[in-house]
C-alpha cells in the first residue's frame, strides 16, 4: 500500500488542563491518499479548524501522531515545519491572513519566493493561479481594495501556487456566491485528480458533495463518514 | 413531475412522433427522470382526448405524428406563467420521524439525524459526480442535477439546524 499524503493517528488536542481543559480533538484517525478530496463537516466548535491546523503543522497534537508523506511532524523542528508549509502544504485560513502591504499577486507569490524560487518565476506562477480563479484583472490590487470574495480567492490562490501535494482549506468559500464557490471546488477537484491530496472544511453540503469522502465531526470525534459511490 | 406539460412544451417547437418526444425529453432533462414509451403514448392519448394535441399524419411504420393545438398552446403558456405548487413536502416522513425521536426514551435523535445526514450527503456526492461527468456545455442537464443538489443541501442545512436546536435544549438554554 502506498503511503498516504496525510495520516492522523489518534490525534488529540487539549487546551489548558484540569477542570478548565477544553478537548478540542479527542483522538482522530484519518488517512488521505494522493488524489483524494476529503471534506470535514460538523457543528461550530466540533474541532474542524483544530484538525486542519494540526494536519498542517500550525498547531501541535497533545497526543497521537501526524504524518505528512510518511514523515511524523513531531520529528521536525521549526525550520523543518516551515519548509514543509512553504513547499508541500498549501493552507487556506478561515480568517484568510493576507498581508495588507503586499498586492494580490505578491501575496500569492510569497511562499514560492520564500522557498527560493526566482521572483519572476514566482510571479508568473502566481498570475497563472489567479487567472484560474478569474482574478487576473485584480492581481495588482492590495487586499484592502478587494471585496471579501476576491480576498478569499487570493488566499486560495496562495495555497494552490506551486505543486502543493497537500492542500488544507478551512471554509474557503464562505464569502463566495454559489457559482464562484463551485468554481473553487472544481479547481480543488482538478488538483486532486492531478494527484494532490486535499482536506476541505466546510459547512456547505453542496461543496462537500465534490469530495470522495465526507468525515463528520462531533465534539472532537469522527462520528460518521460518507463515501461517494463509484458511478457505473 | 408533469410529463403532460413537458411533452406539450416540446410539441410547441414543432410536430413530433412519440418516440422522438421521449428522446427529446430525456436529452433536455438528462437521465434523471427517464420516461418509458408506454408513459409517452398514454399521456399523448390523454392529451388528444382533451383536445390539447392532434394527429398530423403518420410515418411508413404507422407511428402517429403529433402537433399541439391552439388549446394546447394556451395550456403551456399557463404552465410557464404559474409557479409549481409544493404542497406535499417529500421529507414529511423524516420530519415526523425526528419529531418522534426527540420525545422517545431510548432513541438518540442525534444518531437519527446523523444517519440521515450521511445518506443525504452521499446522494449529493452522486449528483455531483454525475454533473462532473456531463459533456461540457450541457447546461440543461446540469440545471436539473443542480435542482437535486440544492434540495439535498437544504435538507442537510435543516438537519444541522435541528441538531443545533437539540444541543441547546440539552444544555438547558432555550
Ligand atoms: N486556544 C484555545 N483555547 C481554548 N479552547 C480553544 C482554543 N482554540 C479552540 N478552542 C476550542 O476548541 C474547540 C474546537 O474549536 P475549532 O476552532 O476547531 O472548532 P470548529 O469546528 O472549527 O468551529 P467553527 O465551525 O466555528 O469554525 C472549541 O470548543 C473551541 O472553543
Ligand atoms: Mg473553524
Amino acid at each position: 500500500m502506498t503511503t498516504p499524503v496525510l495520516e492522523l493517528r489518534g490525534a488529540a488536542r487539549v487546551h489548558g488542563s484540569g477542570t478548565t481543559a477544553v478537548h478540542a480533538l479527542r483522538g482522530v484517525d484519518l488517512q488521505v491518499a494522493a488524489g483524494e478530496l476529503v471534506a470535514v463537516m460538523g457543528p461550530s466548535g466540533s474541532g474542524k479548524s483544530t484538525l486542519l491546523a494540526i494536519a498542517g503543522g500550525l498547531d501541535t497534537a497533545t497526543s497521537g501522531e501526524v504524518l505528512v508523506e510518511g514523515v511524523p511532524l513531531s520529528g521536525l523542528d521549526g525550520s523543518g515545519l516551515a519548509q514543509l508549509r512553504r513547499r508541500a502544504v498549501g493552507y487556506v485560513f478561515q480568517e484568510l491572513n493576507l498581508l495588507p502591504a503586499l498586492t494580490a499577486v505578491e501575496n500569492v507569490a510569497l511562499p514560492l519566493e520564500l522557498d527560493g524560487t526566482r521572483a519572476r518565476d514566482a510571479r508568473t506562477a502566481a498570475l497563472r493561479v489567479l487567472d484560474e480563479l478569474g482574478m487576473s484583472g485584480l492581481a495588482g490590487r492590495f487586499p484592502d481594495d478587494l471585496s471579501g470574495g476576491e480576498q478569499q480567492r487570493v488566499a486560495i490562490a496562495r495555497a494552490l501556487v506551486g505543486e502543493r501535494r497537500l492542500v488544507l482549506a478551512d471554509e474557503p468559500t464562505g464569502a463566495l456566491d454559489s457559482v464562484t464557490g463551485e468554481g473553487v471546488l472544481e479547481l480543488l477537484r482538478g488538483r486532486c485528480d492531478a494527484g494532490a491530496a486535499c482536506v476541505l472544511v466546510t459547512h456547505e453540503a453542496r461543496l462537500a458533495g465534490w469530495a470522495d469522502r465526507v468525515v463528520f465531526l462531533r465534539d472532537g470525534l469522527v462520528v460518521d463518514e460518507a463515501r461517494a459511490e463509484v458511478l457505473a | 413531475m408533469s410529463v403532460k406539460h413537458g411533452l406539450l412544451a416540446l410539441l410547441c417547437e414543432g410536430p413530433r412522433y412519440g418516440y422522438e418526444l421521449k428522446s427529446a425529453f430525456e436529452a433536455r432533462t438528462g437521465t434523471t427522470w427517464p420516461l418509458n414509451v408506454g408513459q409517452v403514448y398514454t399521456t399523448l392519448a390523454r392529451l388528444e382526448r382533451d383536445g390539447l394535441v392532434a394527429r398530423d399524419g403518420e410515418d411508413p411504420e404507422g407511428h402517429a405524428l403529433y402537433r399541439v393545438t391552439a388549446t394546447g398552446t394556451r395550456e403551456v403558456e399557463d404552465w410557464w406563467s404559474q409557479a409549481v405548487e409544493r404542497e406535499a413536502p417529500p421529507r414529511d416522513e423524516l420530519a415526523i420521524k425526528l419529531a418522534l425521536a426527540v420525545g422517545l426514551p431510548g432513541v438518540d435523535a442525534r444518531d437519527v439525524l446523523q444517519r440521515q445526514r450521511t445518506a443525504t450527503v452521499r446522494a449529493l456526492q452522486t449528483h455531483t459526480r454525475k454533473k462532473k461527468a456531463l459533456p461540457a456545455g450541457d447546461t440543461a442537464a446540469s440545471l436539473v442535477l443542480d435542482a437535486l443538489v440544492f434540495a439535498a443541501e437544504a435538507e442537510v442545512r435543516w438537519l444541522d439546524h435541528c441538531e443545533a436546536r437539540l444541543s441547546r435544549a440539552r444544555n438547558g438554554a432555550r
